[in-house]
């Protein structure tokens, strides 16, 4: 890959709370990264895209498509996955609804739409309908689950506003 | 055994067992596997869909830096001496050899230590051919001379279809013939006949974690993981394809990232082992989005149906032809012809019926199952024509169709007598729920509302086995070793349910262990909603010799029987310590008569049926020809449901994935390239797709020769949903839709049609 040739970097960035550190050269995209350098399964490349969210990670708080976000650009945030939402065995109250909504059936979209849904009840803690198709349309479910995904967001909203 | 833990498993909707799993990011998908050592394929692939492979030249790819090698279809015939494989014909090459029957067909692979130098290589790879006449459309592919394959080659795993080999010049790979009674004098005596062509695209399942396989193999034997469906029936092709014995063959598979039929069969494994014994290092074969549509399919099709009714509306004879359009290579498509050829005439009591049902070969990407095999686009096609006869005459089309209904204990076409198929109810219960006959706002000026509905029966898959194996460790704890794949619909859930209630324990103490042919017994599958009541049965009986051995064991350790002793305590009783285990295991074959050669009639089609129906409500904008779903109910007869909350999910996400079959998804062809294997260019449903509501429900029933009185429900949700669509729209604005998908385009231009304004060409 001669043509490729620019010069690898240095990136430090914190990764589920833990300071994180890897060399990227710059097209690597970050759903590459997290996955080949740090091993995490949640962020995973389906569409390679930007359009069924399946590779999402958040970035300083805000979801992105981890199959067209280039690695480079994570340079000093804050960068969470599926991985870093529970504290220890406790679950987040979105994790929970998840579970108790039935909100997935292969569960191969599911990490997307957690996070996804995290964003959305941080900047919106009492979603209308509207809202959260607004925010879930970038994700995509081929079971088809989104019936009980949105059941669940509502409960992870009454959780956390319970909270 | 004791009976300390209450029963009542059945009919729990507990959460599935793999829940926190999922929610966490821990579930096991291959997708996320990695092994040391391993190298990453990528397939260069045909740019044209039928010729001769004239020269491949890849020394440029060959010479990149980071390439391992690349690989053609003559080296795997090195390692692979007869390198053609596929569930009903041994039709298809492991890479292309000689000729290519479809643009995109796998030609070479690029082996290398990184996947990104793996693409840019492959890339690099230039092949020359000798391009020859296509067929594409399966109508035309029945009497074109453009044949795709010279001969045809079934493979020996199905008796039924031995009688096709070496059949030349044709691309008819499976007819399927029935003939019930004598239509011919009842259409010359009816006094209505009716007769509608309907059609479907090609489409694709689309799982979000694509298709993905790592082999390898060593001195020992070959291990695969993959993403398959049917682990047994990929370690038999394997062992087949090598010349190992099974015991040397290992397929395992984790949680699948969807399926609904795109994994079924060897797909990506025979060419992972194929790279692995010619690298002698693991391989990994992952498609990508994009690839998947290369890879499988479902059928488009081409159904004309034409009914016999009397003045008062009993249908008195139907001619079915059918005509899938199977692609390239066979896959499981011939069985695709058969048995939904059974069920062509629709759940309906008919006493003349002929049936034609054709599997063709055209040089399109291959077909195969997706998600009821056939059905579909059956009742896309009977449902649609059931409704236009019921308006025809000025009949009520629920009216209609309960004066035909297809009713517990009568014969269906093929003469297998229904038990415990609860059509009727399904009918019912869809009515009741989308308010049917009462009246609702219908709309006004350019917006105009509309209801619909819908129902369809399906055979299950028979002759198949199941086999289950139960271990009791000796603190009583149960494990579960079954074949059968968990790709979304919660089977291991509803199979340690079943096992819990045989042992009397609560589900949660059971262990299912992930399919792995090294410890799980053989299964044919998880396709065609089969599991629940044929790997259901396997672990019921699985069960039962568990109980018979613990009770013989307790008699031996000298308890009295109906102690109420706990299972840890008779395992220490005759061990002495914590220490044993007591093993049975279960097996299930269905009873199946295979449908005459002649007339394709069988007292015994199918172990069961499935009913399942639609009932929807729209909203046609007639300036714009765009459609909102205002209702969607998914009424089913699943038996007793295992897990009602899964059972429904199944329901709804059935609802939404045909949903996109219906209104959006279509493989767009030129000159047979494709030219929308992406979803930017292929569109499934996403949320703001939704109907405004949408339902889901299990009717009450029992299926008596199923475990628990449960059966299958994967499929049911499906097929219903498009023709009540199209039932709907006529409902709303007059106009009869008879091609999938339905578009705003194709809507608005039946309107102008309709209104004698038609619009002009794109
Ligand atoms: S894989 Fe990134 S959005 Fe689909
Ligand atoms: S649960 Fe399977 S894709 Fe969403």
């Amino acid at each position: 890959m001669s043509e490729v040739s620019a010069a690898p970097r240095t990136l430090r960035f914190t990764l589920n709370g833990h300071a994180a550190e890897c060399t990227v050269a710059p097209h690597e995209t970050l759903v590459d990264v997290l996955r080949d350098r740090f091993a995490l399964g949640g962020p995973r490349e389906s569409c390679g895209q930007g359009l069924c969210g399946c590779c999402t990670a958040l970035v300083n708080g805000a979801a992105v498509s981890g199959c067209l976000y280039l690695a480079a650009f994570a340079d000093g945030a804050e960068i969470v996955t599926v991985e870093g939402l529970a504290a220890g065995d406790t679950l987040s109250p979105v994790q929970e609804a998840f579970i108790e909504a039935g909100a997935f059936q292969c569960g191969f979209c599911t990490p997307g739409f957690i996070l996804m849904t995290t964003q959305l009840l941080k900047e919106h803690s009492d979603p209308s309908d509207d809202q959260i198709r607004h925010y879930l349309s970038g994700n995509l479910c081929r079971c088809g689950t989104y019936p009980q995904i949105i059941e669940a967001v509502k409960l992870a909203a009454r959780k956390l506003n319970a909270a | 055994m004791n009976d300390v833990m209450p029963a009542g498993q059945i009919g729990r909707s507990l959460p599935r067992v793999e829940a926190r799993a999922k929610v966490t990011g821990r579930a096991e998908y291959i997708h996320n596997l990695r092994l040391p050592g391993m190298l990453y394929a990528k397939i260069a692939r045909s740019t044209i869909p039928h010729g001769r492979i004239k020269r491949i030249d890849a020394s440029a790819a060959a010479a990149m830096p980071g390439v391992h090698s690349v690989v053609t279809g003559e080296d795997i015939l090195k390692v692979i001496p007869e390198p053609y494989f596929g569930p009903a014909f041994h039709d298809q090459p492991i890479l292309a050899l000689g000729k290519v029957r479809f643009a995109g067909e796998p030609v070479a692979v690029v082996l290398a230590e990184d996947p990104k130098i793996a693409e840019t290589a492959s890339q690099q790879i230039s092949i020359d051919y000798e391009e020859l006449p296509a067929v594409y459309d399966e109508v035309e592919a029945l009497t074109s001379t453009a044949y795709v394959h010279e001969a045809l080659k079934p493979a020996g795993m199905f008796a039924d279809l031995k009688h096709l080999a070496g059949k030349r010049d044709t691309n008819v790979a499976l007819d399927y013939h029935l003939r019930r009674g004598d239509v011919d004098k009842a259409f010359a005596a009816a006094d209505h006949v009716f007769e509608h062509v309907f059609r479907t695209p090609q489409q694709m399942h689309t799982p979000l974690e694509p298709h993905c396989a790592i082999a390898d193999a060593t001195s020992a034997g070959i291990t695969v993981h993959s993403s398959t469906q049917t682990p047994s029936s990929v370690r038999v092709e394997i062992a087949r394809l090598t010349g190992l014995p099974e015991n040397r063959v290992r397929v395992r598979t984790a949680f699948l990232g969807g399926g609904f039929g795109a994994k079924v069969y060897v797909k990506m494994e025979a060419l992972a082992v194929a790279l692995s014994l010619l690298a002698r290092r693991p391989v990994k074969v992952a498609l990508t989005m994009e690839e998947q549509f290369f890879t499988i399919s479902k059928h488009g099709s081409t159904f004309r149906i034409k009914s016999a009714v009397t003045k008062d509306g009993r249908i008195t004879a139907r001619y079915c032809e059918v005509i899938y359009n199977g692609g390239a290579y066979a896959d499981i498509g011939p069985r695709v012809a058969q048995k939904s050829g059974f069920s062509a005439a629709g759940p309906y009591d008919i006493e003349h019926v002929a049936i034609d049902s054709f599997e063709t070969y055209t040089n399109r990407p291959t077909a195969g199952a997706l998600r009821g095999f056939g059905m579909p686009q059956l009742v896309w096609a009977y449902e649609c024509h059931t409704d236009m006869i019921a308006r025809a005459l000025g009949l009520d089309p629920v009216e209609f169709r309960r004066k035909n209904l297809l009713r517990d204990g009568l014969p269906q076409a093929t003469g297998t007598v229904l038990r415990d198929t609860a059509t009727d109810a399904v009918l019912d219960r869809i009515v009741q729920r989308i308010g049917w006959g009462q009246p609702f706002d219908r709309g006004g000026g350019t917006i105009r509302r509309g209801r619909g509905i819908a129902i369809g029966m399906k055979a299950s898959i028979s002759p198949t086995t199941s086999v289950a194996t139960i271990a009791v460790s000796a603190d009583g704890s149960a494990t579960l070793y079954c074949g059968t794949v968990d790709m979304g619909q919660g089977s291991t859930t509803a199979l340690a349910q079943i096992a819990a209630e045989a042992l009397s324990l609560d589900a949660e103490a059971v262990r299912v262990v992930a399919p792995d042919t090294d410890t799980t017994p053989y299964d044919m599958g998880t396709l065609g909603s089969r599991s629940t009541f044929h790997m259901g049965h396997a672990v019921r009986r699985a069960a039962e010799e568990v109980r018979g051995k613990l009770a013989a064991m307790a008699a031996e350790a000298g308890v009295p029987a109906g102690t109420n002793l706990p299972i840890a305590e008779i395992f220490r009783r005759k061990y002495g310590m914590q220490a044993g285990t007591i093993v049975g295991s279960g097996s299930f074959v269905p009873d199946y008569v295979p449908p005459n050669h002649d007339t394709g009639l069988t007292p015994n089609a199918t172990p069961y049926w499935m009913s399942g129906g639609s009932g929807v409500e729209v909203e046609v904008d007639t300036e714009t020809g765009q459609l909102r779903i205002l209702r969607l109910v998914n009424v089913a007869d699943c038996g007793t449901p295992i897990n009602p909350k899964i059972v429904e999910t199944q329901l709804t996400g059935a609802a939404v994935m045909q949903l996109g079959f219906t209104l959006s998804e279509e493989m767009v062809f030129t000159d047979g390239q494709l030219r929308n294997p992406n979803f930017a260019d292929y569109k499934i449903p996403g949320i703001r797709d939704m109907p405004e509501r949408l339902d889901g429900e299990a009717v009450a029933s029992r299926q008596e020769s199923g475990p628990y009185g449960a059966k299958g429900v994967g499929e049911t949700g499906t097929f219903g949903v498009s023709p009540a669509i199209a039932n709907a729209i006529e409902d709303a604005v007059g106009v009869r839709i008879t091609e999938l998908p339905i578009t705003p385009e194709a809507v608005l231009r039946a309107i102008r049609a309709a209104a004698g304004d038609p619009l002009g060409d794109e």
